[in-house]
């Protein structure tokens, strides 16, 4: 759709369902996966919390929209950087965290982890790297 | 690359300022805006990590912010510099790129 | 340069739109060009011809549409949120069975990809904020 590639970052930072931030960021990202941009996710700070496995919100009534991360990878969303220190403060691993992958088609469809783990100063430098920062 | 950061909520209320502080690099500046102005006061609990800060990035603080809320620029810490809307528009074109810290 | 502006809260309640509002002025002043400012999230109610602020104080929306006007900006409303917060338009309206419409008429609702193609197209993205 356009000839510029920039590197996208979308910052996420917030909790799901406390407010809308995290499922209206998420919309964003689907839409631009169409724009053929370089898309990195980060989850920082509550940010983490939205990649939580079994979330259930029948008794809030609200729609649970966290399948949408694992539908992601079908977008070539495949750059989600969460960050260590934000889990270890929240008491989380990765392994309270969805597994979320992509299928790598320069490698016969081979599933790959979209997730990458990395430390507070790797988020830095990602943040460093990135050409748009989009804020929730 | 070099990013202008921006807060806009109080330290005292919200994590963000520590959040930015914590993911700056050397060379990129921090603009305190709306809430976030009141972090630029001198004998406050964060005082020092402000100073601190100071020693690799530039702090700025919006200065219609700053009189609306009755603070005079004689209460900021030394080396935080107000700038109005023109210098933080200034502050975008000069930065690569701007990220707000919400 | 080319500035690209987001807002994401609605007039009065947070300073976001105040912030943004005085941002593109400055900006305009100094000969810079605003490619577009999209509003998202309760943003969007920065759109709605319905309001009656106080005599004494600052009439967001009309500030916005009259620098619109002033600089042929393109004010762009989110489809999705707007639906979800009860901003229409006449096209919104018809497709939606709403029996009336509140939208200013220096404000357009779009889709998320005008928000895409503006942080691409633009030097700068900057967004305002809770």
């Amino acid at each position: 759709m356009s000839e510029t590639i920039k590197n996208f970052l979308y910052l996420n930072r917030k909790a799901p369902y406390g407010t809308i931030y995290a499922w209206e960021s998420l919309e964003v990202v689907l839409i631009g996966a169409a724009f053929d941009q370089d898309v990195s996710l980060a989850f920082v700070d509550d940010g983490v919390f939205q990649l939580t496995k079994g979330q259930d919100t029948a008794a809030v009534g609200m729609k649970n929209f966290s399948p949408t991360y694992a539908a992601l990878g079908d977008y070539e969303v495949k750059k989600i950087f969460v960050e260590k220190e934000s889990l270890e403060e929240r008491g989380l691993s990765l392994d309270d965290l969805q597994h979320l992958t992509w299928e790598d088609e320069d490698d016969d469809w081979a599933e790959k982890d979209s997730i990458h783990l990395v430390t507070r100063a790797e988020m830095a430098a990602i943040m460093d790297g990135a050409d748009v920062v989009f804020s929730f | 690359m070099s990013t202008l950061h921006t807060v806009n909520k109080s330290p005292f209320e919200k994590t963000s300022l520590e959040a930015c502080l914590g993911h700056v690099s050397a060379g990129a500046a921090v603009l305190l805006i709306e809430d976030g102005v009141y972090a630029a006061l001198t004998q406050t609990s964060i005082e020092a990590r402000l100073k601190g800060a100071l020693d690799s990035v530039k702090v700025y603080a919006l200065g219609p912010d700053l009189q609306a809320r009755g603070l005079s620029e004689e209460r900021l810490i030394p080396g935080i510099s107000v700038v109005d809307y023109a210098g933080f528009v200034d502050l975008a074109a000069e930065h690569d790129k701007v990220q707000a810290w919400l | 340069m080319k500035f690209a502006i987001q807002v994401n809260e609605g007039p009065y309640q947070h300073q976001a739109a105040d912030s943004a509002y005085f941002f593109a002025k400055a900006a305009l002043e100094k000969g810079h060009e605003i490619f577009r400012v999209f509003f998202y999230h309760d943003g969007v109610n920065n759109s709605t011809r319905l309001t009656t602020p106080p005599q004494d104080d600052r009439n967001v929306v009309e500030r916005w549409a009259e620098l619109a006007e002033q600089h042929d900006l393109d004010m762009v409303v989110c489809v999705a949120a707007a639906q979800r917060r009860g901003v229409v338009d006449e096209g919104e309206a018809q497709r939606n069975g709403k029996d009336a419409t509140n939208i200013h008429t220096r404000f357009r609702i779009s889709g998320l990809g005008q928000l895409v193609e503006a942080a691409i197209q633009s030097d700068r993205l900057v967004v305002f904020g809770d």
